[in-house]
């Protein structure tokens, strides 16, 4: 047992203390740090005036034909607080395209009001991708008419509220194991990141193991450590050592994240954090994320050494990670493509399947409100399947790690297995 | 304190890498483990180490199987360089001895007192990759023994260093020895294996064709040399029966004979031709015992 912790500390520390990893982790942690406090710095930037400068986005200018409409727009737009800004023209239309194609006002609005006391509006701006604008005036406008017509046909208030006086609708959803609307959309900010997260975690750490096998066995230090320790043990005191290193970078890295985001001025529950749902995170996902992470380590990690310790040279690991590197790639299109419907027949069937399960049941946790048991079972499989690739790694681990020679295929498997045997 | 190897075989599916090999390491005593490349000495020493188990036969090592429980007896260098390329020298020696069951103190110690024996402190803080060959085989052996097994497995110990450093660690490894470790070591350098081992193997083909002391196996060839220095031609002694080849030298020849007696013969012919300046009977080389048992076969 001593020499476990030995091999533990030293697959450990030599990890974390090269130049690289540092880097990385440093990387990441000033990422995390820029990311939390992104909407500040723009709005810093924007402050200064580097973007937007000479045309200001919340100015329309208008050309009202009727003369009356102008103002009862802007109070309707005040009422409303889009913060639009409208003000009066007197070029002509050609002048003002000729304003907009050289980028000296955003966009203008040409109101009139026809025959038959309807408001026609046509708006103009550089591109038809604007958005946000047109729809606010357009609603603006609408309530306008609403009251033009309404005081037209002598109708009072109340009855032009009775007359508009919205319907009940209310979503229900029968599957028991479906969240509200409401609480879908809170998760999938949250649930996508951590898929990512544990996507590029266990694709990230697994690699490293199969290198580090494979460096060790491209030296031949692998001899002289396997004529002391057994191979296996080697074997998973390594994946142990490397598996803490991975758990602790993604702490350190939550606990960035968690402090950047509480002192950094932005508002968690609006803008790009209410997306990503970061307002309400619930403790069973993070708890699930963490297991899953484990899980889907240990079971690649242990793939990726039995396919490390076959190949003689560092080069050779890539090409024969390749067959590991679809199942994750797999996985994690399974599991993205499931966060706009993770009740779909193949997320639910791919998320019992012990590859695939690490991301497409955490998805399946993290987005539905899954009786107990089935993440369960599919923990229960995937144990299974740890062990037994554990079991059948070590075996080809330790015919795999004494043997040289040119061709590196998983037809070794079969030849590590025979020399393994001993 | 005895390696015992008794009538071991390995075979890999229809191969036969090692043939009912049988030898006999007494402790403290210096083994030679000769063979040409593919003969099935590395097999041989993996199966010693446990690495591989012997499909026949048994190998035992003070009369029980080694194995990972007492594995830290145990000293090993590998043929090829095996170390971390990109770990310190210090780290690097203070790991494989805590491997080894030292605690990381009494490694650090040994560490040092080795690295000061061969006289490269200065790089305990270096990556090896930094190092020569030859001090990276330093740090080699001092891998090998910083622990103080009591039995030592040497695949190519000596290659690919200076005259003045084979000296250096053929010291070490003596020094080792009379401290009461038991040493299996293979090399090419055939010189070696004459300076320091009393026993010695010869494989071929996953066979010991020659086994025993290191004056039996000379005996056992049958075979001298005589070497004779004259101011004449001294080819037409080839003919003489029993001669079974002879060597042209500047000052002379040499001779090789089957039996002793021939070689009184080979004086008197050549006696009988003029006067010998230098006349003499030598044992036979263990290179020529070598090329003639191996090298038969390739010739």
């Amino acid at each position: 047992m001593r020499n476990f912790w030995t091999i533990f500390n030293q697959s450990f520390w030599t990890k974390a203390k090269t130049k690289s990893f540092v880097i990385t982790t440093l990387i990441v942690v000033a990422g995390i740090f820029l990311m939390a406090n992104l909407s500040s710095i723009i709005s810093k930037i924007q402050g200064v005036g580097v973007f937007g400068e000479g045309t200001d986005d919340d100015t329309i200018y208008v050309i009202d034909d009727s003369g009356s409409l102008l103002e009862p727009l802007q109070q309707q737009l005040g009422k409303m607080e889009s913060g639009l800004t409208l003000k009066s023209s007197n070029d002509s239309i050609d002048e003002l395209k000729e304003q907009i194609s050289e980028e000296e006002i955003k966009s203008f609005l040409v109101l009139s009001v026809n025959d038959s006391q309807t408001i026609e509006a046509t708006y103009t701006s550089e591109n038809a991708s604007e958005f946000e604008n047109p729809m606010v005036i357009r609603d603006a406008l609408q309530n306008l008419q609403t009251n033009l017509k309404a005081t037209s046909l002598n109708l009072s208030n109340d009855e032009v509220s009775h007359l508009f006086a919205p319907i009940e609708f209310e979503q229900n959803a029968v599957s028991a194991s479906s969240k509200s609307e409401e609480e879908l959309s809170e998760a999938r900010g949250l649930v996508y990141v951590l898929i990512f997260v544990i996507y590029f975690a266990v694709f990230y750490y697994s690699n490293m193991i199969a290198m580090e096998v494979a460096t060790e066995k491209s030296s031949r230090v692998m001899e002289i450590i396997i004529s002391s320790v057994s191979p296996v043990k080697h074997m998973f005191a390594k994946i142990a050592g490397v598996g803490t290193l991975g758990l602790l970078q993604i702490a350190l890295f939550g606990l960035v994240g968690f402090v950047a985001l509480k002192t950094s001025s932005s508002d968690l529950t609006s803008g790009v954090f209410s997306f990503f749902g970061f307002s309400n995170v619930s403790i069973s996902t993070m708890v699930f994320a963490v297991l899953f992470f484990l899980l889907g380590y240990f079971l690649y990690a242990t793939l990726a050494a039995l396919l490390g310790s076959l190949v003689s040279r560092t080069e050779d690991v890539q090409q024969l990670l390749l067959p590991m590197t679809f199942l994750i790639i797999i996985a994690s299109f399974i599991a993205f493509s499931g966060i706009g419907n993770p009740e779909a027949s193949y997320v639910q069937i791919a998320s019992y399947i012990p590859f695939f399960t690490p991301l497409v049941m955490f998805l399946r946790v993290g987005m539905l409100d899954l009786p107990m048991w089935e993440p369960i079972l599919g923990i229960a499989i995937l144990l299974i399947t740890i062990f037994i690739l554990g079991w059948f790694g070590s075996l080809v681990y330790r015919g795999g790690v004494l043997m040289y020679g040119a061709s590196q295929s998983l037809k070794d498997i079969k030849k590590a297995i025979q020399l393994g045997k001993k | 304190m005895t390696l015992q190897i008794e009538n071991v075989t390995k075979k890999f599916g229809n191969f036969t890498a090692v043939k009912d090999l049988s030898m006999r390491v007494n402790q403290g005593s210096m083994y030679g483990f000769l063979g040409a490349n593919g003969a099935g000495k590395t097999t041989t020493f993996r199966m010693i180490l446990g690495l591989l188990d012997s499909t026949e036969g048994s190998i035992t090592w003070n009369g029980k199987p080694i194995t990972y429980a007492n594995s830290t007896h145990i000293g090993y260098l590998p043929e090829e360089r095996g170390l971390y390329p990109k770990m310190k020298v210090e780290d690097q020696l203070i790991y494989l001895g805590q491997l080894r069951g030292m605690k990381k103190n009494d490694a650090k110690t040994a560490s040092y007192k080795w690295l000061e024996r061969f006289e490269i402190p200065h790089y305990a803080g270096k990556k090896v990759e930094e190092l020569s060959k030859g001090n990276q085989q330093k740090i080699q052996v001092i891998a090998s023994l910083l622990h103080k097994p009591t039995l030592m497995i040497l695949d190519e110990p000596f290659s690919g260093l200076d005259p003045v450093n084979v000296e250096l660690l053929k010291k070490a490894i003596l020094d080792v020895q009379k401290e009461g470790a038991t040493i299996v070591f293979s090399s090419h350098r055939m010189d070696h294996v004459e300076e320091l081992c009393e026993h010695l193997s010869i494989m071929h083909h996953g066979e010991a064709i020659v086994n025993g002391s290191l004056r039996d196996v000379k005996r056992g060839f049958g075979r001298q040399n005589v070497r004779l220095k004259a101011d004449f031609d001294l080819s037409f002694l080839q003919e003489i029966e029993g001669v079974t080849s002879y060597k042209q030298t500047i000052e002379g020849g040499i001779f090789q004979i089957a039996e002793e007696r021939i070689a009184h013969e080979l004086l008197g012919s050549a006696l009988s031709k003029g006067d010998i300046r230098h006349f003499a009977i030598e044992e036979p080389s263990l290179q020529d015992i070598f090329i003639a048992k191996v090298g038969k076969d390739n010739a």
